[in-house]
């Protein structure tokens, strides 16, 4: 499928700027090239699935059909799944918080869409898809799910309600709302401008980040030598992992800035499991998702959800080490 | 004259949506009064689970999404 874009790369890069394959600036200049294009295009056709998705589940439905179905735990699953396929925009997440539990629907599964949402994401997938190939990508998607639904789950059993903020808990005690979901009647033909329009317009909002990124991860793959951070940052020490998880929840890195980085960690020996931690913890958790959810959570809340969800981070790189 | 209204708390697509709405308006010379909803309770008095919202004279016309001029027209013109 991307052998036109390495073909294209190489005409660009080897033929018309005349640089040889084996020098550190052909080497990094034609990695950048063929990323670029690759995860440009990966990320157009995947927004473009995922509006497609969205245009006939959209979140009004997934309340609505939690609202009416008794789904003995698979409810967290599914908000976890859902969150997945949502494309992730910061400032739906209080709207959509509140809706849910006006909506009646139970906290812990509000929270596991609410890990999921922008953990796995429209950008992320693309990008590790580009840079780590379809294993690794289906590793991070399952275990992002997973992760969402495990810890919304335990979020629900601590009984954090009591920690929301009082004006939420007042909305969560009336009686829920009830409303059901309507089709807005809209043919796919008549839809699909607008998915295509909106897919676009993810792309181009994130172009800049890819461009940057790939930018740094090219020019550190060619000049890091091998075998550098296994040098400097330890190889596989079990404290890695937690280390590097709570050196990323504070970061806020657009997932397309920050992925390409990471590959390059990765192939310069960093354990992949620590790397995929790294890149949950920063993406997943955030100092700017932390002032939104102030709105409704008091900071007790924010700090039992940050930890929860740290915790399980640390766990599951813990566990891709050993596996992987 | 109808009042409209724009919920959202100031992401990029709420503060396109506004000039969306306040383009469309001056277009056709529409009798509106236009209004920017930032606080989020006040947006969660329409029951909606995504911004940006356009609001109508009180019913909410679209959610999630930034609305095309085309639909705008058509919306106020009603």
């Amino acid at each position: 499928m991307f052998t036109w874009i390495e073909w294209l790369a190489d005409q660009l890069i080897f033929g018309l700027l005349g640089l040889a394959p084996d020098t550190h600036l052909g080497a990094a200049l034609h990695f950048f090239v063929y990323d670029s294009v690759k995860i440009l295009l990966l990320l157009f056709l995947i927004t473009f699935v995922m509006g497609i998705v969205n245009a006939y589940f959209p979140v009004e439905r997934l309340r609505s059909f939690l609202q009416r179905n008794r789904l003995f735990g698979l409810e967290y699953l599914l908000a976890s799944i859902f969150g997945a396929v949502t494309p992730f925009c910061s400032c739906s997440s209080v709207p959509l918080f509140i809706g849910f539990v006006r909506g009646g629907i139970p906290i812990g599964v509000t929270f596991a869409f609410l890990i999921t949402s922008p953990l796995v994401n429209e950008v992320a997938l693309a990008l590790f898809l580009g840079m780590f190939g379809l294993e690794t990508t289906l590793i991070y998607t399952g275990s992002g799910i997973l992760l969402g639904a495990v810890g919304g789950w335990v979020l629900g059993r601590l009984g954090v309600e009591r920690y929301l903020s009082d004006w939420v808990q007042k909305m969560a005690e009336q009686p829920a709302l009830t409303e059901g979901f309507e089709e807005d009647g809209q043919t796919f033909r008549g839809r699909l401008p607008g998915i295509v329009q909106e897919a676009w317009s993810i792309v181009r909002g994130v172009l800049l980040y890819v461009i940057v990124g790939i930018g740094i991860g090219a020019a550190m793959h060619g000049y890091v030598p091998e075998g550098f951070f296994e040098q400097y940052l330890g190889g596989g020490q079990w404290w890695t992992v937690p280390l590097a998880v709570i050196l990323a929840v504070p970061m806020y890195a657009n997932a397309a800035g920050i992925v390409p980085v990471i590959q390059v960690f990765v192939a310069k020996g960093i354990p992949l499991g620590t790397a995929i931690a790294f890149m949950m913890g920063t993406i997943g958790l955030s100092l700017p998702e932390a002032t939104l959810l102030k709105k409704v959570m008091t900071m007790k809340l924010i700090l039992i959800f940050f930890g929860v969800v740290t915790t399980f981070i640390i766990l599951s790189g813990l566990l891709f080490n050993l596996i992987l | 004259m109808k009042t409209i209204k724009i919920l959202g708390t100031g992401c990029p697509k709420c503060k396109q949506t506004e000039t969306v709405v306040r383009k469309a308006v001056a277009d056709l010379g529409a009798d509106a009064d236009i209004q920017k909803v930032e606080d989020i309770q006040d947006i969660m008095q329409y029951n909606i689970l995504s911004t940006p919202a356009v609001v109508i004279d009180e019913v909410v016309q679209i959610k999630g999404r930034v609305p095309k001029a085309a639909e705008l027209e058509a919306l106020l013109k009603a």
